[in-house]
């Protein structure tokens, strides 16, 4: 990829659509610096906004061309981000999420294992270890993208997804972690099961975390597992 | 559903695929919700339109055909998008147009000849219990519509009793066309300046096929493969219409059902006005790009609002 962009970019997306890349790569810093663009630009540009969509190192702004232009939005985004840089986002949460890891409730843990030449409790020792950004929702209702896993854990994607992957699963593609909100086909490393619901949709909150939220994993027993709901 | 309402349609065959839908879903991309809607936003526009309804009337969406529905009580319909045939208790309706309905009346829209969604709107909308703001049904998030669902038989789709309507017809020359052949008005954005000017002249200048693989989610083409050079790229958010090239070079036009983020390069976005008519085009439809500027895009858009707002219908008899 030519190094010719500068950072921040503001490129367009569509007819009603702006993109902004904060950055070449994701980070903390750049991802909280994302949210709160989320929530600025929301404020200047009011009822012409109709989706923003952070992730990773990038906004898109959705806005509905009849009643704003690209020009107008661009403007906005050029005025917030010359003024963004100092201010702390109060709005991160760090989440701590139980997780059983096992053998039985994480099928490729052995193999990770084993491809990483690590032991078991290692592998789900590293795991616990980082704390994740939250650094994009999507794929399916729910679904968090967190990062950046420990490169001696990090494993590709399957090479034939499952088609079934149970909810709750907890998983690793590459140098990234995340649990399945539902069962869904899916193609991440399965290392364990979270008992907690994350994505309910008939009752507010709807959903545990937001992009720059921070997520940590904790083990927990078999036991505890089934005491707080979980199913196998 | 916690309302009094005896009039409904009963669902006797729900087609091949029949959703409820309404502009769509917005604001709930923090949830990983996508927007939904209809397919064909002028033809759905159009439907509620010949019916004096508030833009955002839930409507069914008939993909293909294949529907027949059963009314309770009398009501008033408008059918448009597809050229299907429209029957009621057998009689042949013209579409484009609205149509009163008597108790016990059976409407059946046959299979589609020219294009591929049908727009079913009755008076003052279906009334279906909004979920993340929204009736939209899309399938693949088990939201909106019944249940998150496709209709299946027996389902029953509530409407409000309707006093007398009268009735109108877009006239003819109004009426869109769905053609085999279409230009698609490309606004270039995303990563365009990092393609080789080689692979968009060669996807600018080329005729592409629409494939087997089309649907609410996205169309992708058969053609000269694009090269986009683009190895590594950060998932990043999707417009509706954004033209995403995987690594086997094959264009996809992302529609409404599109997931909210995805990490393949970009080289911009069918202006909105085209993407109907594609979302019309079956398999084996051809394709040509062509790009245009945002400001062009923006002009584009104001003048069909203009002309939309200044299309006058026609009073019908039944």
């Amino acid at each position: 990829m030519p190094e010719l962009v500068h950072y921040p970019s503001i490129e367009v997306a569509g007819e009603g659509a702006v993109i902004v890349y904060l950055d070449k790569v994701a980070s903390s810093a750049t991802i909280k610096k994302i949210s709160q663009l989320k929530y600025r630009i929301a404020n200047a540009l009011g009822d012409c906004v109709v989706e923003l969509v952070p992730s990773y190192a990038s906004l898109l702004v959705i806005f509905d061309p009849l009643k704003s232009d690209y020009y107008a939005v661009k403007k906005a985004l050029v005025t917030l981000l010359d003024t963004t840089s100092e201010e702390v986002s109060n709005s991160s949460k760090i989440i701590e999420l139980p997780v059983y890891y096992s053998l039985e409730s994480g099928p490729d843990l052995e193999r990770l294992a084993s491809r990483s030449g690590l032991s078991i409790e290692e592998v789900i020792e590293i795991h616990q270890q980082t704390t994740y950004q939250v650094f994009a929702i999507g794929f399916a209702p729910g679904f968090a993208f967190l990062g950046e896993v420990d490169e001696r854990i990090a494993c590709p994607r399957l090479t034939s997804p499952r088609a079934k992957v149970a909810k709750g699963s907890v998983g690793i593609a590459d140098r990234q972690t995340a649990i399945y909100p539902n069962v869904s086909p899916g193609g991440w490393n399965l290392i364990g099961l979270c008992p907690q619901t994350l994505f309910n949709p008939n009752e507010s909150p709807y959903l545990t975390y937001q992009v720059g939220d921070s997520v940590k994993f904790k083990g927990i027993s078999r036991a505890e597992f089934l005491g707080l709901g979980g199913q196998l | 559903m916690k309302h009094t309402l005896t009039s409904y349609f009963k669902v006797l065959h729900p087609g091949i695929l029949s959703t409820v839908q309404d502009l769509g879903r917005y604001g709930q991309s923090h949830l990983g919700l996508t927007s939904g809607g209809p397919a064909d936003m002028q033809a759905y526009l159009w439907a509620n339109r010949l019916l004096n309804n508030p833009e955002n009337c839930p409507v069914l969406e008939v993909n293909f055909g294949g529907l027949k529905l059963i009314a309770t009580t009398a009501t008033t319909i408008a059918v448009t998008g597809a050229k299907a045939p429209l029957t009621i208790n057998g009689q042949v309706k013209e579409i484009w147009r609205s149509h009163h309905v008597n108790a016990d009346d059976e409407i059946e829209i046959g299979y589609a000849t020219e294009g591929c969604r049908v727009y079913l709107a009755v008076f003052e909308g279906f009334v279906v219990e909004p979920q993340f703001s929204s009736v939209s049904t899309v399938i693949r998030e088990k939201v909106g519509g019944v249940n998150g669902e496709a209709l299946k038989a027996e389902d029953v789709l509530f409407y409000k009793p309707t006093p007398r309507q009268t009735l109108y017809a877009l006239k003819t020359k109004d009426i869109p066309r769905y053609e085999n052949t279409l230009t698609l008005h490309v606004v270039t954005g995303y990563q365009y300046a990092l393609f080789d000017r080689v692979e968009l002249a060669k996807f600018f200048c080329n005729e592409y096929q629409v494939s087997a693989q089309c649907d609410r989610m996205g169309y992708r083409l058969n053609g000269p493969a694009i090269q986009s050079g683009i190895s590594q790229l950060l998932s990043e958010g999707i417009c509706k219409g954004a033209i995403q090239i995987p690594p086997d070079g094959q264009p996809i036009i992302l529609s409404v059902d599109r997931q909210t983020i995805g990490g393949y390069p970009k080289l911009g976005s069918v202006l909105s006005l085209d993407l109907d008519l594609v979302m019309q085009a079956n398999q084996g439809a051809k394709i040509h790009f062509e790009p245009i500027s945002i400001h062009y895009a923006h002009t584009v858009l104001h003048l069909a609002k203009a002309k939309y707002a200044e299309t006058k219908l026609i009073k019908v008899t039944q």
